[in-house]
């Protein structure tokens, strides 16, 4: 037998009791140590496992004309989220995400970065409007790829070419960096909200409240159960004051040059029609925007991104002239003052030419004819004799060189000069024969062309100022924003014999004797001023060539209004070298005839309600419609419906009531106004060698040039609804 | 020589502990492979263990002395089994561990282990109670033979189960402290040697472990993944079936190798200690077999189990703590699988096959 009597140490057997006694109690510390001291930490590690916040977006509100029609609309599309508590090297899968998606690698990799500072049950979102092999991609590796999530997303549906698009204005994301800045940091990364239009100073209307659903997940990124489910709260929808069929006819009177319309109610300040172009198309923003189209738009220098209907600050031009006779009128200067025109007059040792110079001259004129001819010479004189500062009084109360307060952001206030003015901009005093300049606004005053309709609305108006908005006041709660203020009225307090004078005077520049006959329309009865504004001054325009010249072509200006006296509508038109205000007369009349017309003809219909069913006519609507084309699918078109009133059906997106009238536009209309062509009496310009060409739609109102048959009108039944009329 | 042996002498206390052991681990099996493909796997396990008692019984019958008396031919079948692995052995996961007996999967490296408790004791039992550097060396190449050839199949954890052999071995077997010291710094300069000799996965197991938060989806994951499930558990624990990491599969392997972590997950801080407890009792109770030992050979083969055991349960439990690196070693008695079922339970067989020759002479 071996070693028998030679037993194993017992003292070593001991040692490896004691040795094992320690190895239990490292173990016993390990499990202590996490079970017990950091228990806590480890259970938020093992939930953040298991359990996954998804978001629910919710639908930003819709947007309405004032007769509830839609304008702007949202459409379902799929966005990429990377969820980045899944506990995964994200960095690590960043290259295979990328590939999957499209998406420059580098260039996610500095977003993770970036989103590192974030909390991170936070998602990120990678992608949005995904392609279909993007969504099959994601779908597809589940498994490999547990942090990628879709989620459906309403995405704005603008009307296209750029309709209303500055009203309306734009969404955007809030982007990781915009986070930092404090007006911002109420937001989530991912969030859509408003940057410009009514979609950036109603967003907290228009946008609703996110809701998030607690989901239970595997490794494997299985739902598995559901833990809480928190509602999103949809955006409200939000009414304008808009019109439709009047904004069309407003797009359509702009014909895409460059310019601004603006058509209010100066009984309440309700916007009807605003335009402002070159436009941008806002569903190009709705999907991320790339780098180099946004430079493309900022830098472009027709400034396609400006609203210029409330941030064009130029020259009013003879338009002043209306301030300027309320102001002499009121002051009981105007009244007695009668001057002679010979084509211009001299002040100060210096002399000033009257538009007229050179084709003659206005002869004996007094205020009225002053206005319906704008006489220079005259306005000269008035303000030599009111001095700039009863000028700058007027124009003050009503309401230029200031913000309107209308509700859309970045409105500018223009400039309305003074002495203090002067002393406080310049530190230099004011010169008496500034003040000349200022007659005919021109010099320093600069106005926007809401500015001048809401003066101009307010002097017609018997001197009410109203306060100009876009959407209904009383669909907001109570204390939002200043839409209190949208009720308010001012009263300058207008002598009636003044009011009279003025308005009769304003009705007289387009008939046959005044300076824009082309604009009458028979049976309305329309009334306005025209204005054309040199850009640059008379002593520069001298030194440069021709060609240099045309460069710089005077701004043509008109507001107008119907009727003459409190009226229910103003027009202000701004067209950017459009030299002559007769032009800008013309486009204005096209509007207030398109104003009339709609008011006329829903009269028509009332009187004949129950009847109205009977005829098989047509009436013509505008709205905007899904259209259906294979390239871009759901982008929402703007235009005119002939709708069939055969009793069978009403499109949904027509206006309400306009089924059963008979009364489609006439095109004879328009035709009578170019037979005054020839009478027109341009300012500053000669009036014989530049006829003016007449303007390019042809008689009957067309839908825009891209107002192409709606493929698949998804909001309107296609049965009863046919596009607007085809050239 | 008396040839009297009774089951009066069997360490039923021993067995009770074991199989209380076991069916923590069964019941722990079931819960974690409850909605995997690996369920009812559970059930197996049982077979495995009622196989594995059956078998602890037919060998405690059998007189150890002539198991030591066959260890030169036991040690042959060994090395030979090893290079049939080597030569038809199914490559599963990367390494070529297992052979196919039919429709067994066999897994020759536990057995090894085996016979090597049993030649370390039978060299040992033959040396005096000095242990000279010869007698050194030649343990060491003993256990160190097939230990290289599991290591090129390549099993690191299993291979290092083989250690904790030798160094019980020549500790009881009176090395002297020189030695192990000369031993140890050898060690410490071989290592880079051996960092060297390590397969790429390998040394990303030892980085993460160091270092789990600089790769946390791969191989620090499961280190992660394991504290994250043993730290939620709390004092009192998730309870069964309901350890999310466990069984939202977060927890990788959790009915095998990380089955400590799933059950730390589900009882708690108290259960975890408990089970921890158990193997501590039942560890003492094997030394205290070793003290009782009716000769030298006995005691070595008793302590040559306390070693390996101990040795698995030290790293698999420090795994899941986040003390030890992952090496894939199983825990004994708790993890599924046939294989290490059978290794303990023939294990204990020879151990009880000693005690109850405690009187003899």
């Amino acid at each position: 037998m071996f070693g028998r009597d030679e037993k194993v140490s017992q003292l070593r057997l001991t040692a490896v009791q004691y040795v094992l006694l320690g190895i239990f109690l490292v173990l016993a510390f390990g499990l202590w140590r996490l079970q017990v001291a950091r228990s806590g930490y480890y259970s938020t590690l093992a939930e953040q496992n298991r359990i996954k916040q998804v978001p629910i977006l919710a639908p930003r509100g819709k947007i309405l004309d004032r007769e509830g029609r839609i304008i702007v609309d949202n459409y379902p599309s799929f966005s990429v989220l990377l969820l980045r508590d899944q506990n995964r090297d994200l960095q690590a899968d960043a290259d295979k995400i990328a590939t999957g998606l499209h998406i420059p690698p580098d260039e996610l990799r500095a977003r993770l970065k970036r989103m590192a500072a974030v909390p991170g049950y936070q998602p990120l979102f990678l992608k949005d409007d995904i392609t279909p092999d993007e969504l099959a991609f994601i779908e597809s590796h589940k498994e490999e790829l547990p942090e990628l999530d879709t989620i459906t997303v309403h995405r704005r549906l603008y009307p296209r070419n750029g309709f209303m698009a500055h009203i309306i204005g734009y969404v955007g994301q809030v982007s990781e960096d915009m986070l930092t800045q404090p007006q911002w940091e109420l937001y989530n990364p991912g969030d859509i909200v408003g940057m410009s239009g009514v979609e950036q100073y109603y967003n907290d209307i228009l946008m609703g409240k996110n809701g998030s659903r607690q989901v239970l997940v595997n490794s494997r990124g299985k739902e598995v159960g559901t833990l809480s489910d928190v509602a999103a709260v949809p955006g409200k929808q939000l009414k304008l004051t808009i019109d439709l069929d009047l904004q069309i006819a407003a797009e359509e009177a702009l014909e895409g040059r460059p310019g601004a319309i603006v058509a209010m109610d100066p009984r309440n300040g309700e916007i009807l029609a605003m335009v402002s172009r070159p436009a941008f198309d806002p569903n190009e923003f709705a999907v991320r925007i790339t780098r180099d189209e946004w430079n493309q738009l900022v830098t472009d220098p027709g400034k396609p991104l400006l609203n210029k209907a409330i941030q064009a600050q130029l020259a009013p031009g003879s338009v002043f002239k209306v301030i300027m006779a309320t102001a002499g009128l009121q002051e009981g200067i105007a009244q007695n003052l009668v001057i002679t025109c010979g084509g211009g007059k001299t002040f100060y040792g210096r002399f000033f030419k009257c538009w007229i110079a050179g084709h003659g001259s206005h002869g004996t004129v007094g205020i009225s004819k002053a206005i319906y001819q704008s006489c220079d010479s005259y306005f000269y004189t008035l303000a030599e004799k009111l001095g700039i500062s009863r000028i700058a009084k007027y124009a003050t109360m009503l309401g230029l060189g200031q913000k309107t307060g209308i509700d859309l952001p970045q409105e500018v206030s223009g400039v309305m000069p003074s002495e203090e003015w002067k002393i406080k901009n310049f530190k230099q005093k004011w010169y008496a024969g500034e003040t000349i300049s200022v007659g005919i606004g021109q010099g320093a005053v600069a106005t926007t062309p809401i500015q001048l309709a809401r003066a101009v609305g307010a002097v017609t108006s018997d001197g009410v100022l109203v306060r100009p908005h876009v959407a209904f006041p009383d669909q907001f709660p109570p204390g939002f924003k200043q839409v209190a203020n949208y009720t308010d009225k001012t009263n300058i307090g207008l002598d009636q014999e003044n009011w009279m004078t003025i308005t009769d005077a304003l009705a007289a520049v387009v008939s046959p004797i005044g300076t824009a006959p082309s604009a009458r329309l028979p049976g309305i009865d329309f009334a306005g001023k025209t204005g054309s504004a040199q850009t640059i001054s008379n002593q520069l325009k001298a030194k440069m060539g021709s060609s240099e010249k045309s460069k710089y072509k005077d701004n043509g200006w008109f507001v107008g209004v119907t009727p003459r006296r409190n009226p229910e509508i103003v027009v202000a038109v701004l067209l950017e070298e459009g030299e002559h205000g007769y032009f800008a007369a013309r486009a204005t009349a096209q509007v207030i005839k398109a104003y009339v017309e709609k008011q006329r003809t829903r009269q028509t219909q009332v009187a004949k309600a129950g009847g109205a069913a009977a005829g098989s006519k047509q009436a013509e609507v505008a709205a905007v419609w899904h259209e259906g084309d294979a390239k871009t699918p759901d982008k929402m078109q703007a235009g005119r419906f002939t709708v069939s009133a055969d009793g069978k059906t009403k499109p949904v997106t027509a206006a309400p009531g306009v089924g059963g009238t008979d009364k489609p536009t006439s095109p004879a209309d328009l035709e009578t106004t170019e037979s005054h062509v020839e009478m027109a009496h341009p300012e500053t310009e000669p009036p014989a060698e530049s006829r003016p060409t007449p303007p390019a739609t042809s008689p009957e109102l067309q839908a825009p040039p891209a107002a192409k048959k709606p493929g698949k009108p998804t909001i309107t039944p296609a049965t009863t609804v046919v596009p607007g009329r085809q050239p | 020589m008396s040839r009297y042996i009774s089951f009066r002498d069997f360490d039923w206390v021993l067995l009770v502990l074991v199989l209380l052991i076991c069916s923590l681990g069964v019941l722990e099996i079931y819960s974690a492979t409850l909605s995997t493909k690996f369920m009812g796997v559970h059930l197996k396990q049982v077979y495995w263990i009622l196989g594995g008692v059956g078998l602890m019984f037919v060998v405690s019958f059998f007189n150890y002395q002539a198991l030591l008396e066959r260890v030169p031919l036991l040690y042959l079948i060994s090395i030979a089994s090893l290079v049939a692995v080597e030569v038809f052995g199914k490559k599963y996961l990367g390494a070529r561990r297992w052979v196919q007996l039919g429709s067994f999967h066999f897994q020759p490296s536990e057995w090894v282990k085996l016979v090597l408790i049993l030649a370390m004791a039978k060299y040992f039992a033959e040396t005096k109670s000095e242990c000279t550097a010869q007698d050194i060396v030649k343990a060491g190449a003993l256990v160190g033979v097939p230990m290289l050839m599991v290591l090129v199949q390549p099993d690191l954890g299993t291979a290092l189960t083989y250690i904790p052999i030798a160094v019980m071995g020549l500790f009881l077997g009176g090395m002297k402290a020189r030695h192990a010291l000369v031993i140890l710094v050898l060690g410490a300069l071989l290592a880079p040697v051996g960092w060297h000799v390590l397969k790429p996965y390998q040394r990303d197991r030892l980085t993460s472990f160091m270092e789990p938060e600089a790769d946390p989806q791969r191989h620090g994951y499961q280190v992660i993944q394991s504290q994250v499930a043993v730290g939620s558990g709390g004092i009192f624990g998730k309870g069964t079936a309901h350890g999310s990491q466990t069984q939202g599969q977060f927890l990788p392997v959790p009915h095998t190798d990380f089955i400590f972590a799933a059950f730390a997950e589900e009882h708690g801080f108290l259960g975890a200690m408990g089970l921890l407890l158990l193997y501590f009792i039942v560890l003492m109770r094997l030394v205290q077999n070793a003290q009782t030992a009716p000769d030298r050979a006995g005691a070595f083969v008793v302590m040559g189990v306390v070693a390996v055991l101990a040795f698995h349960v030290l790293v698999n439990v420090g795994m899941v703590v986040g003390f030890m690196p992952v090496t894939g070693i199983p825990l004994p008695l708790m993890s599924y699988g046939g294989s290490s079922v059978l290794f303990m339970f023939l294990a204990l067989g020879i151990v009880m096959n000693i005690r109850m020759r405690r009187f003899v002479n």
